[in-house]
């Protein structure tokens, strides 16, 4: 049996708006954030894998080193869709628990703009654009679906998929570091701009700039450095793509793909999720939070309408869910989200999560799942614990 | 001739213009797993196995498993509209615009059944020949 692997320094830059910085930038900010956490430099780093997906052309990862220290270690770019930051701190995870290094960066940035991701050509160049004639493919209609999906099994209220917005936007008020850090009372999230039904506005991810990053590490380096008083101990590191389901030509899978993902990380760590204190899931939009506490098992088949009801994903409820406002209010530079999700459950079992601190946390589990029809899903599952 | 898309560029690689004129869509088959999916494959998606896939024409009738209403889309693309997901009789489902229905939920009873008609899209290539595409339409009157 190989030793533990631990996050020792972890951060991440206010996820925002940054016209005038490059993706580099953001990242290498990220970086220095993290290795300021444990007292490390780039020198003592033996590799580097970045996610970031709208520039996975970039060699983003070298272009950081650029702004931080070009120190020549092996850099790994992964680009993953919505699962690009997970994926690239799993790479740094394997390598680390296979002995191959001692320390390493994982990390992920990114820039978007505003607005519907994409574009209506699709990138074809024969002039037929799909969208609209051949149903939809934005990323809205997707996630609405998947809502639906859950309305059309187990009678879910649209009522019920806007208090997912409502709840993680009333967490953000306790984020500094969330983009939109607003309160959104039931009327005004029901009563926003439609953008695909059942999902209005307030119930759509916000699409920001950002970037995290962590410091991974051996048992064996942790215990020399003399870290391990504020080190994550990374319990469970699982990925999934989307297994064969028959409608997934038609709506790629975030469903099963997610299930696989988490039985398979309960399965490594040893937990079930009773076990949990606390979660980040992947609410790219509200009907996903809706269907995930399901596939999380959260909650058994069709439950998951009480659960929000109930007040049990909330602060201050059994299992809080996305405490860091989520991805509707903290904001999701897609790259960045997957280690973002990671920091804010750091945060928590390191007690140093201020006015959203959950008491005595001790284990937590974080989930990004990404795709596009015609495409494929990603989906990756950390449970980290309390060194 | 109103069903002859002869001279017309399939929408997508699946929909394929037969000798006849006719439109339709090209899926596969596995004898193994008895799975059939849009599209033309090497191999089986949910088996795995090469010799059991063949080409087959999908179904024309099928029934609504699920939709969104599309109120905001990329620009130039007009809204609202219905964003389907229909099961084909005979196994396989599409995504595609369900047209000639109110884009309201009260209007869109699950597993209503639809038929997939296939239509000059109104598009063109920039050589200005047309695409044929296919919309989902109610199956009103019909058993
Ligand atoms: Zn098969």
């Amino acid at each position: 049996m190989s030793e533990d692997v631990y996050i020792i320094g972890i951060d991440m830059i206010p996820f925002g708006r940054y016209p005038q910085r490059t993706v580099a930038q953001l990242g290498a900010e990220a970086a220095l954030l993290a290795l300021q956490d444990c007292g490390l430099t780039i020198q003592d780093m033996q590799a580097l894998y970045c996610g970031n997906q709208m520039r996975a052309f970039g060699m983003v990862g070298q272009q950081i080193l650029h702004e931080i220290g070009e120190t020549g270690i092996p850099v790994v770019n992964t680009a993953n869709a919505c699962a690009s930051g997970g994926t690239a701190f799993r790479e740094g995870y394997i390598a680390v628990k296979g002995g191959i290094y001692d320390l390493v960066l994982a990390m992920g940035t990114e820039q978007l703009g505003k607005g519907l991701l994409g574009a209506a050509s699709g990138g074809r160049t024969d002039g037929f654009v799909e969208e609209g004639t051949i149903g939809s493919m934005t990323t809205p209609a997707m996630f609405s679906q998947v809502g639906m999906e859950h309305q059309r099994k187990y009678g879910t209220k649209f009522e019920q998929f806007a208090k997912i917005a409502v709840k993680n936007h009333h967490h953000s008020t306790f984020n500094p570091k969330a983009m939109s850090r607003r309160e959104t009372p039931l009327e005004e999230v029901m009563a926003a701009e439609m953008i695909s039904y059942p999902n209005t506005k307030l119930m759509c991810s916000i699409n920001v700039d950002g970037a995290a990053a962590a410091i991974i590490a051996s048992e064996r380096k942790v215990r020399q450095l003399g870290l391990m008083g504020r080190a994550i101990r990374v319990r469970a590191s699982e990925m999934t793509s989307n297994p064969y389901t028959p409608r997934q030509d038609a709506i790629v899978d975030f469903n099963l793909v997610t299930r696989n993902c988490a039985n398979a990380a309960y399965e490594r760590a040893g937990v079930g999720p009773q076990d949990l204190h606390l979660v980040e899931l992947h609410d790219c939009f509200a009907t996903a939070e809706m269907v995930h506490y399901e596939n999380l098992g959260l909650c058994g088949e069709g439950e998951a309408g009480r659960l929000i009801d109930t007040g049990f994903t909330a602060i201050g409820g059994k299992i809080p869910v996305n405490l860091s406002g989520g991805l509707l209010s903290k904001g999701h530079p897609l790259g960045a989200t997957g280690i973002a999700n990671i920091y804010e459950i750091s945060l928590h079992l390191r007690g140093e999560a201020g006015a959203r601190q959950v008491e005595n946390a001790r284990i937590g589990l974080t989930h990004v799942v990404g795709g596009m029809t015609g495409m494929g899903s990603s989906c990756v599952v950390h449970i980290l614990e309390k060194a | 001739m109103a069903n002859d898309f002869s001279g017309f560029l399939p929408a997508i690689p699946m929909i394929r213009i037969g000798d006849d004129g006719k439109a339709f869509i090209m899926g596969s088959h596995c004898r193994n797993c008895g799975e059939t999916v849009p599209g033309e494959r090497m191999a089986c998606a949910s088996c795995g196995k090469r010799e059991t896939i063949e080409p087959v024409r999908l179904g024309t009738k099928g029934t609504l498993y699920n939709y969104t209403i599309v109120h905001r889309s990329y620009p130039g693309v007009k809204v609202p509209f219905v964003s389907a997901i229909v099961d084909l009789e005979g196994g396989g489902s599409l995504r595609g615009t369900l047209a000639e229905v109110e884009p309201d939920p009260a209007q869109l009873p699950w597993n209503m059944p639809v038929n997939v008609v296939f239509r000059d899209s109104g598009q063109t290539n920039p050589e200005g020949k047309p695409f044929v595409s296919y919309l989902f339409v109610p199956a009103q009157g019909e058993a």
